[in-house]
């Protein structure tokens, strides 16, 4: 693989829901791309697509729904033309691995956080061959070392201790640190994180994100982390892509985000963060039914610039400047203007 | 959701609600759609024990007497003592669990352990006591039944009257001044309502069994009442001769218990909203 | 620690409980009836025999006085003669009461190997044929009456195949007693063919009560196991690529059995009420035939005795399941 190619190339990926009012498109014709190294934030609000965009890379899509065009390539492989039994044993958990948004429920009650540490390690250890049927006492005892280890890294006291315990005996910031040294243990390309800080308390996100952005930097991994929160986005992330309705608006570098948002989505979103002394401001309207989108740009309802070409014409993606690109056909063009006050 | 779930799930509902409704049928029609009527009480020994034919349905038994009707006729004894046994254990252990459950004092809960002794023991265990004290007599199985199956109602309706006590609409109802008969009869029993109209559905059901066991163990009905389960134990012996015999109560019970297990389920389907059932999560 | 305390806490409940059903079974014998001495020395005794009952068991004292005697009476293990059998009933019924347990215990070892799996399978593959199948099964399974499906196995298997015995326990004398299990107890001793007999005349009679019980098994192992599959951990376990089947047999298994064991007691209750009646087809000599022929004879104390003991029994297996349960949740702790 070329030093400079992405580590992700999702090419034009269409997925659609298969319920009994109908079908949805839920990503239509989504691209994007992720380079060694770079965290890249899915920003946007419910429904928007971004947890599906985050399941179809990892390759667990519900079973109604159905990946209609597209290609997701990582590190080289076309990820959507491997066997079910393939992408499990060899991607998921070892070269993309999982951050889930409940780290209460993603526990099994009934183990010790240790014997899940464990469970993952025995199948998806650095170490394992791929194939390999048994757990060797010594693997098992090297792999016992990491996992402590890790846990010491991320911030957790007394590792030896926690892991006797059950997943209900420990607090939700613990959970979430459990989590994040699972994702790494297996030493993976590419981290998948899904709402990772929604579930806990304000305080304790800055810590947990400080904390991720640190780790991740120092293991060279890529991450996907989704988000409607675009403060952990400003946070954490190199770049960021901003979904409206199963599509990309904008793709941008987070500074170039904040500062000159091409999108008329993406300006009205930051414009809606509450700043002090000010009025609170919304979007006006209403996201659109997947079932029945909106003919041409999905967000022409709600634009404050629309015009005819918005009501007919589908917009492709145009690039105002490098590394910046943005599906409008009137998108702005200068900075953005601090709020009024 | 496919098809097939939805047509399987509404077909019990289906089912269930014409089984139920031929049954109801068939006990008041009992007269004009029997062969013997008679045969209630009457019989011929000269046909005893003829396997099924032209002449008798569904053959006849020990004494002679026509099997398919005394079937019809037993339809009316089981529809009888399944609804009135459950309505007079419902009447009785709803408002009990329902006052209980709402002022919570020293004499509500010493109902409740009531309740859980009763509830310590299989239904039947009991009802074999009582109904051997009272005598072999249809009213006796029926009160035997429902002095059994109450502590059931109280238990359920104490329960779910405690966790409804909380919510702010019992609040908002006190606050406006309403009476504690009020609130509990106006607004916590509706409800509950549909819990309680399930499960009495499925109750009878239950109830029809205990009655077809105790029945069956000679403690129901005396002869020659044309009871199920009774008819099902005189057939013992001339087995396995006479297999027609013990096969068609035995039929009959099947149906009907199954028609109200599916009629009570299809009812929680339509009537429980999808929201309280996933809120219960398994370990 | 906390174990032990809520083990004990439950424990303590035992003794009302009982007591509660003493006193059931007190009212319903000594005050209901209208003349308790009349009943309990039955229909052919003289009013000479009915007034020394009377006076023998104090039958014309004040109730409650009457009840701590019974109370008394009870724990010291006397609950009267039978008519029948001019026995004491206690040790009628203790006597008969493993007969009774090999059977209930046999068809809830049968029960849960039929309907744990087919349960999981069930919920596995949804909707699929195999699941409705099992689902219209269940459907019927729970609405026979247990002593028709005993006559019709006994038809089927005993009469017709002539495979099984058609009544009893065993052929003559079973093995010298241990525990009073005819299997255990012909296994404890080496004896291969007695063992051979004891399971064969085993085989209907817990089949009979272990098919319903199954279909309860199946009923709510499916729910449960269905509950789980959608639970965020099972997910979770996916997305990270953890093998399918280490998913569903470790980890979703275990929470359908901690499932399972909270309806054992149900399950238990059930199969106690259906001994009576199969004991009786079966003529298996267990407290469900020794109620069926008190019930004939109009035997009066001996019912009585039956209640007691069975309710009894009923409730320490049920104090043993929930402390089971308690020990095996580690979110009880």
């Amino acid at each position: 693989m070329p030093p400079d190619a992405p580590l992700l190339d999702v090419a034009a990926l269409s997925v659609s829901f298969h319920a009994e009012s109908g079908v949805a498109r839920v990503l239509d014709e989504v691209s994007l791309s992720l380079r060694p190294g770079e965290i890249m934030g899915l920003v946007g609000e419910s429904g928007c697509g971004k947890t599906t965009l985050a399941r179809a890379v990892l390759g667990v899509l519900p079973p109604n729904a159905a990946i209609d065009r597209g290609r997701i390539v990582f590190a080289g492989e076309d990820l959507l033309a491997l066997s079910p039994s393939e992408a499990a044993s060899r991607i998921r958990g070892r070269a993309i691995t999982f951050i889930p948004q409940d780290p209460y429920g993603s526990f099994s009650p009934l183990f010790t956080v240790g014997d899940q540490l464990a469970e993952l390690m025995r199948w998806k250890s650095p170490e394992r061959q791929p194939g390999e049927g048994g757990y060797s006492r010594a693997r098992r005892q090297r792999d016992r070392e990491r996992a402590v280890a890790m846990l010491r890294a991320v911030q957790l006291p007394d590792p030896e201790r926690l892991i006797a315990k059950y997943p209900h005996e420990l607090s939700g910031g613990q959970r979430q640190r459990v989590m994040i040294a699972m994702a790494l243990l297996p030493e993976p390309k590419l981290v998948i994180a899904d709402e990772p800080t929604t579930a806990l308390d304000v305080t304790i996100q800055a810590q947990i994100l400080k904390l991720l952005r640190g780790l991740i930097a120092a293991h060279g991994a890529s991450v996907l982390f989704t988000t409607h929160d675009l403060g952990a986005a400003w946070e954490i992330c190199d770049r960021v892509t901003v979904m409206y309705a199963g599509q990309e608006a904008e793709t941008a570098a987070v500074a170039t985000f904040f500062t000159r948002p091409a999108h008329p989505y993406g300006r009205m979103l930051l414009d809606s963060l509450p700043t002090q002394g000010s009025a609170l401001r919304g979007i006006p309207g209403e996201v659109p039914n997947p079932f029945a989108p909106p003919s041409g740009c999905r967000f022409h309802p709600r634009c404050p610039r629309a015009a005819a070409d918005c009501v007919a014409i589908h917009p492709a993606a145009r690039a105002p400047a490098i590394g910046h690109s943005v599906r409008c056909h009137h998108p702005y063009l200068d900075a953005r203007a601090e709020p009024a006050r | 959701m496919s098809m097939w779930r939805r047509l399987l799930r509404d077909r019990a509902l289906l089912v269930g609600t014409v089984i139920i409704a031929l049954l109801v049928l068939v006990a008041v029609f009992a007269t004009p759609l029997s062969t013997f009527p008679e045969h209630v009480t009457a019989f011929d020994p000269a046909q005893r024990l003829k396997p099924p034919g032209a002449i008798f349905w569904l053959g006849t038994d020990r004494m002679g007497a026509d099997i398919y009707s005394r079937l019809l006729f037993g339809a009316r004894l089981t529809i009888l003592i399944a609804v009135v046994a459950t309505t007079v254990a419902v009447l009785i252990g709803v408002p009990i669990g329902l006052v209980a459950g709402y002022y919570r004092n020293w004499f509500g809960e010493m109902l409740m352990r009531v309740s859980d002794v009763f509830l310590a023991v299989p239904q039947i265990v009991l009802a074999i006591a009582i109904a051997q004290t009272l005598g072999p007599a249809i009213h006796n199985v029926i009160l035997a039944l429902s002095a059994t199956y109450w502590p059931f109602w109280a238990r359920l309706v104490y329960a779910e009257t405690r966790s409804q006590r909380n919510e702010i609409y019992v609040e908002a109802a006190i606050a406006m001044g309403a009476s504690p008969l009020r609130v509990m009869v106006l607004h916590i029993l509706p409800n509950i309502m549909s819990s309680i109209i399930v499960r009495t559905t499925i109750g009878m059901g239950g109830t029809i069994l205990v009655a077809a066991s105790l029945g069956f163990l000679g403690l129901g009905a005396p002869p020659p009442t044309p009871e199920w389960g009774r008819m099902i134990a005189e057939s013992r012996e001339f087995l396995p001769q006479a297999w027609w015999y013990a096969t068609a109560p035995g039929i009959a019970i099947l149906l009907v218990v199954m028609g109200f297990n599916l009629l009570g389920d299809g009812l929680r389907d339509v009537l429980d909203p999808r929201i309280r059932r996933s809120a219960n999560r398994a370990p | 620690m906390r174990i032990l305390v809520l083990a004990l806490r439950r424990v303590a409940w035992m003794p009302p409980t009982l007591l509660g059903l003493t006193l059931i079974v007190f009212t319903v014998s000594h005050v209901i009836p209208a003349d308790p001495a009349r009943a309990m020395a039955g229909e052919n005794a003289s009013t000479a025999q009915i007034e020394a009952l009377r006076t023998k068991f104090g039958l014309d004292k004040p109730l409650p006085q009457q009840f701590v005697r019974y109370v008394t009476d009870v724990l010291s293990g006397e609950m009267g003669v039978s008519l029948y059998s001019q026995r004491p009933v206690a040790s009628d019924l203790l006597s008969r009461l493993p007969a009774t347990f090999e059977l209930a215990i046999a068809a809830i070892i049968v029960a849960i190997l039929i309907g744990l799996p087919l349960g999981v399978v069930s919920a596995l593959y949804r909707n699929s044929p195999l699941d409705q199948a099992v689902r219209l099964v269940t459907i019927a399974g729970l609405a026979m009456a247990a002593f028709w499906l005993a006559i019709l196995l006994q038809l089927l298997f005993s009469m017709k195949l002539a495979i099984t015995p058609v009544q009893g326990r065993i052929d003559g004398w079973g093995p010298d007693p241990i525990t009073g299990f005819y299997t255990v107890d012909a296994l404890l001793r080496g004896d291969w063919e007695m063992f051979g007999t004891s399971l064969r005349y085993l085989a209907l009679p817990t089949l009979t009560l272990a098919l319903p019980a199954a279909a309860t098994i199946v009923r709510f192992t499916r729910a449960g196991v269905l509950n789980v599959l959608s639970s965020n951990f099972v997910f979770y376990q996916g997305a990270m690529g953890i093998p399918r089947r280490i998913v569903v047999w470790k980890y979703i298994l275990r929470s359908a059995l901690i499932g399972t064991l909270t309806q054992i007691g149900l399950v238990f209750g059930n199969l106690l009420a259906g001994a009576v009646v199969v004991e009786t087809v079966f003529s298996w000599p267990g407290l469900g035939q020794f109620a069926y022929n008190s019930i004939l004879q109009s035997d009066y104390n001996a019912i009585m005795g039956f209640t007691l003991i069975t309710g009894s029994a009923f409730i320490v297996v049920n104090l043993l399941v929930d402390i089971a349960q308690a020990v095996l949740d580690p979110r009880g702790r």
